[in-house]
């Protein structure tokens, strides 16, 4: 691969700088463009064989321009000089279009990031194609000869990704980084009588040397998937329920999304109005880091430049801030939390020690290892999602079981947490042990 | 007529000098590998979308998305690049690339011949034949008619979407065809408020077509609908827990075969023997009230194609006959590899994503009953009309989809509404368990995204009302 980091930073600063001059001959009373420009190469291997090499080579351009309280937006993957006019020439015509909007405009000036540190974000691979699909090879490998019962294979891909970002508005703000990430993934099947079932494993980082092993993925794969075979549906009951991390996670991020701006000020969310107050038992904390070094969503300063702080969002089971960038904060007549784009890096401290000690204590209920749909109703909180996992009686695991629900409101399931453990092990940038819910309706057979 | 192919060309092509002859040596270096096929896809798309929110037109924004992405295959191997560049040395360069899945060899270059195709779509420009004035005052128009259906509804989102987008193929089986593809779709968001509570409605429609398409009273029923559904959602009750008779409505709730069956006849996944219909072909997998087919060759339809991203024009694919499984859909790739021909359901994002078996437009032919009687023979159940998305595991066949607009049914009688729960099944089961279908096909009103493999692709779907002895329905009480 050939992608000169420092160049393509220098280049897309200068594009960047380019087209806010353009936007203001064009008239434009602020602007604000974010250029990007990625390289990366994914292979997968499939039954020991070569499937797939895919190079990508990704690029984008987004402006939006601002004619007093008017705004237009573009953006293009194309960086020509025609393609970056015509997308320029449809902001400006767009924002003369849309109407006045008090709220809307660029951040304020005193928010945006002066300096900032290096977030150790890039670790280019660069190992040549023969080499990753060795890798793959090897990882699938594992899968396949864990267990006699692995019969097919989805395959082992590893992906290596690194670009280089660029932010800039008319405030005179520019800044820019290049970040990597690298990822091994397997996905198997295991058949057992008339069962078939399939499952994965996979590891991402910032830098290959922090990544899992390949055996360890493979097995991980592999264990999963065999353990999922010979899996019942239960009756129809009410049951305390465990969530692994892997599903742990998405119900962090549901709550991320029901206190961030956009739903807060669409009142469109169950937890309006909830700044202030508690939404989680007092043992629950949750933590921002967007300056966690090497963190996959790390981030000196926002998608609008503003600069981006460690906070507590959750402290004592109390919201402490919202999730907002300008625009949903002067809606709702706030600050921004310096988070257009989202959230960065987030933690939810455990008050248990393992897993074990979680099923001990759910006793008799469900562990949920996986969800299906999506089943939130954001405006209510109603929850309906398909489940899959596995039944536990008197602390001990007894059998896998699929195609059943579990539903909930939301609000309730929050104040509902008996426990986080400390077992987070799953990848990605919100970390969170598993989750030991009271009770939930689990519908069945 | 100006035919599709020189209207794609003409935007395309011709603005880089790309002509038969590059595409030709594009073509010959791909086919310096031993490579069973191989193919370039050049795209171009404009996409124009408005938002009315507060009653205001706050926000638009126009994308361009340009490229090719050239596929070299050689047995199970695909090798593929792209470049937003389209000059001839970036095109060579991701030639080169793609072709080293394979090694050299020589092999014999077929010359390309234009295909013709049928013209289920105008070759328009959707972004254009409205003005902008006229495009925003349509979105007035309806966020007013929302909010002029009921004091309660408070909130009202309006959004407008009009994409254009010109494709041109070549490939090495001597493909040489193109497209230009319009599609447009508005949505209406409602939110209704009542002593403090707070439901959500929401509708949307589209199409391959103009912008037109909303004007004479289209817009104004998506108001109505969503504002009706967020006012039932406000009567809703708790959602019974447990397996039941499912009555499922007409049209959108079509989603049930695209997640129950439509992924696990995807022939990718069979040729791999990773679905559960795997090998199941010429078995009963439904009831004999059962038909289901793909067809992409639909007028206007949102999952239409005259085309498929492959070349291979579009056509009715019976995926499961009177109970029986027929077929599966076909790309080239797999079309190949399984000794069968594509079904033209080869299909890709854009030219930055590899192609693969997609359903088009996935619907079950009408039955003999009326809609009613159905809903009479249902002693207590769930009647289901509106639904959110689905999810399919196709290995283990368990797929859901989320009930956005419900009732109970009690002694035959639709009775009180209920609050959305997601319902869950068995692929190659739940078809057999279908006992009545009705005679009132109808086709969702064109707002369906499939996403697979992290690829999103525009999708129909459409059913007659239809009877299910046994569902599990994932409600609270």
């Amino acid at each position: 691969m050939s992608f000169d980091a420092s160049a393509k930073q220098a280049q897309l600063q200068s594009l960047v700088d380019t087209v806010l001059n353009h936007a203001r001959k064009k008239g434009a009373s602020a602007a604000e463009v974010a250029a990007n420009s990625s390289h990366g190469i994914a292979a997968t291997v499939r039954l020991g064989e070569v499937e797939t090499i895919e190079n990508t080579a990704d690029n984008g351009l987004g402006i939006t321009v601002y004619y007093g309280q008017c705004k237009g937006s573009a953006s293009t993957s194309d960086l020509s000089e025609g393609a970056i006019d015509e997308a320029l020439t449809a902001a400006c015509d767009i924002a003369k279009y849309a109407a006045e909007d008090p709220c809307a405009g660029l951040p304020d000036e005193n928010r945006l990031a002066k300096e900032w540190p290096d977030l150790d974000l890039y670790h280019p691979w660069q190992i040549p194609v023969e080499e990753t699909i060795s890798i793959a090879t090897a990882c699938e490998t594992a899968a396949r000869s864990y267990d006699e019962r692995i019969t097919n294979s989805d395959g082992a891909t590893v992906n290596q990704d690194e670009g280089v970002g660029v932010y800039g508005n008319s405030l005179g703000f520019i800044g820019g980084y290049p970040s990597s990430r690298q990822t091994i993934s397997c996905s198997v099947l295991a058949s057992e009588n008339d069962d078939m079932q399939r499952d994965y494993w996979y590891s991402t980082a910032r830098d290959a040397s922090e990544l899992e092993s390949v055996e360890s993925i493979g097995r991980r794969a592999a264990e999963r998937t065999i353990s999922r075979l010979g899996a019942r549906k239960l009756s129809t009951r009410s049951a305390p329920i465990l969530f692994k991390p892997e599903v742990a996670a998405g119900l962090l991020r549901n709550f991320i999304g029901a206190i961030s701006g956009g739903s807060l000020y669409r009142k469109s969310s169950f937890l309006l109005d909830s700044l202030g107050q508690q939404v989680f038992p007092e043992w629950i904390n949750i933590h921002e880091d967007p300056l966690k070094p090497g963190g996959l969503a790390s981030a000196p300063f926002d998608s609008e430049g503003v600069a981006t702080s460690a906070r507590d969002i959750v402290a004592d089971g109390i919201i402490q801030g919202y999730v907002l960038s300008s625009y949903s904060a002067r809606r709702l007549g706030m600050e921004t939390t310096g988070n257009a784009g989202g959230v960065r890096n987030l933690t939810i401290t455990p008050n248990t020690e393992t897993f074990e000690e979680m099923v001990a204590a759910l006793d008799t209920g469900l562990i949920v290892t996986e969800m299906m749909g999506q089943g939130l109703n954001m405006v209510t909180g109603d929850y309906s999602r398909g489940a899959a996992g596995f039944w536990v009686e008197n602390g001990e695991i007894l059998y896998p079981v699929e195609e059943i629900t579990i539903a909930g409101n939301m609000k309730q399931m929050l104040m509902d947490l008996l426990a986080v453990g400390n077992d987070a092990d799953y990848p990605g940038s919100i970390q969170t042990g598993s989750w030991l819910i009271r009770e939930m309706m689990i519908a069945g057979e | 007529m100006t035919t599709s192919y020189e209207l794609a060309s003409r935007q395309l092509l011709a603005p880089v000098s790309i002509g038969e002859q590059e595409i030709d040596r594009l073509l010959g270096e791909l086919c310096a590998h031993q490579l069973d096929y191989a193919d370039i896809y050049f795209q171009a798309s404009r996409l124009e979308a408005w938002t009315l929110e507060d009653g205001i037109v706050k926000e638009g924004s126009y994308n361009i998305e340009q490229g090719a992405g050239i596929r070299a295959n050689s047995g199970e191997k695909s090798g593929f690049a792209y470049t937003d560049d389209l000059d001839f040395a970036s095109l060579l360069s991701a030639a080169k690339t793609s072709r080293a899945i394979a090694a050299s060899g020589n092999s014999v270059t077929v010359p390309v011949s234009l295909r013709n195709q049928p013209a289920l779509y105008q070759p328009v420009n959707p972004l254009d034949t409205i003005s902008r004035e006229n495009k925003i005052e349509l979105l007035q128009e309806v966020e007013q008619h929302a909010r002029a259906q009921d004091p309660r509804i408070q909130q009202v989102i309006v959004s407008l979407v009009a994409a254009h987008d010109s494709v041109v193929v070549a490939a090495t089986d001597g493909t040489l065809a193109g497209d230009v593809r319009p599609l447009v779709r508005m949505n209406v968001q409602v939110i209704a408020e009542q002593k403090g509570r707070r439901e959500q409605g929401s509708a949307g429609a589209g199409g391959r077509t103009t912008l037109e398409f909303f004007l004479n009273g289209r817009g104004l029923e998506l108001a109505e609908e969503a504002s009706r559904q967020a006012l039932v959602n406000l009567e809703a009750v708790d959602a019974p827990a447990g397996m039941m008779p499912v009555v499922l409505g007409s049209g959108w709730p079509g989603v049930l075969l695209h997640e129950a069956v439509g992924h696990g006849l995807e022939g990718d996944f069979n040729r791999k023997g990773t679905s559960a219909f795997s090998g199941r072909i010429g078995e009963q997998v439904a009831s004999p009230l059962c038909t289901v087919v793909d067809d992409g060759t639909l007028e206007q339809r949102r999952g239409s194609l005259n085309m498929d991203d492959e070349g291979t024009q579009t056509r009715q694919t019976v995926l499961i006959e009177k109970g029986i499984l027929k077929g599966y859909m076909q790309d080239k790739l797999n079309a190949r590899l399984s000794g069968c021909q594509s079904t033209g359901n080869g299909r890709r994002e854009s030219y930055a994503h590899l192609p693969m078996p997609r359903m088009t437009n996935t619907y079950m032919l009408a039955g003999e009953q009326e809609p009613d009687e159905i809903i009479a023979s249902v002693d207590k159940g769930l009647y289901a009309v509106n639904f959110g998305g689905g999810q399919v595991d196709i290995t283990s066949g368990k797929f859901v989809f989320s009930a956005s607009e419900a009732y109970l049914i009690e002694n035959g009688k639709i009775t009180t509404p209920v609050k959305g729960a997601t319902l869950i099944g068995n692929g190659p089961d739940v078809l057999t368990k279908v006992s009545m279908v009705g005679n009132d096909l109808a086709l969702d009103a064109g707002v369906g995204v499939c996403g697979k493999d992290g690829q999103s692709v525009p999708v129909g779907v459409g059913q007659p009302t239809l009877k299910i002895d046994e569902l599990t329905v994932g409600g609270t009480a």
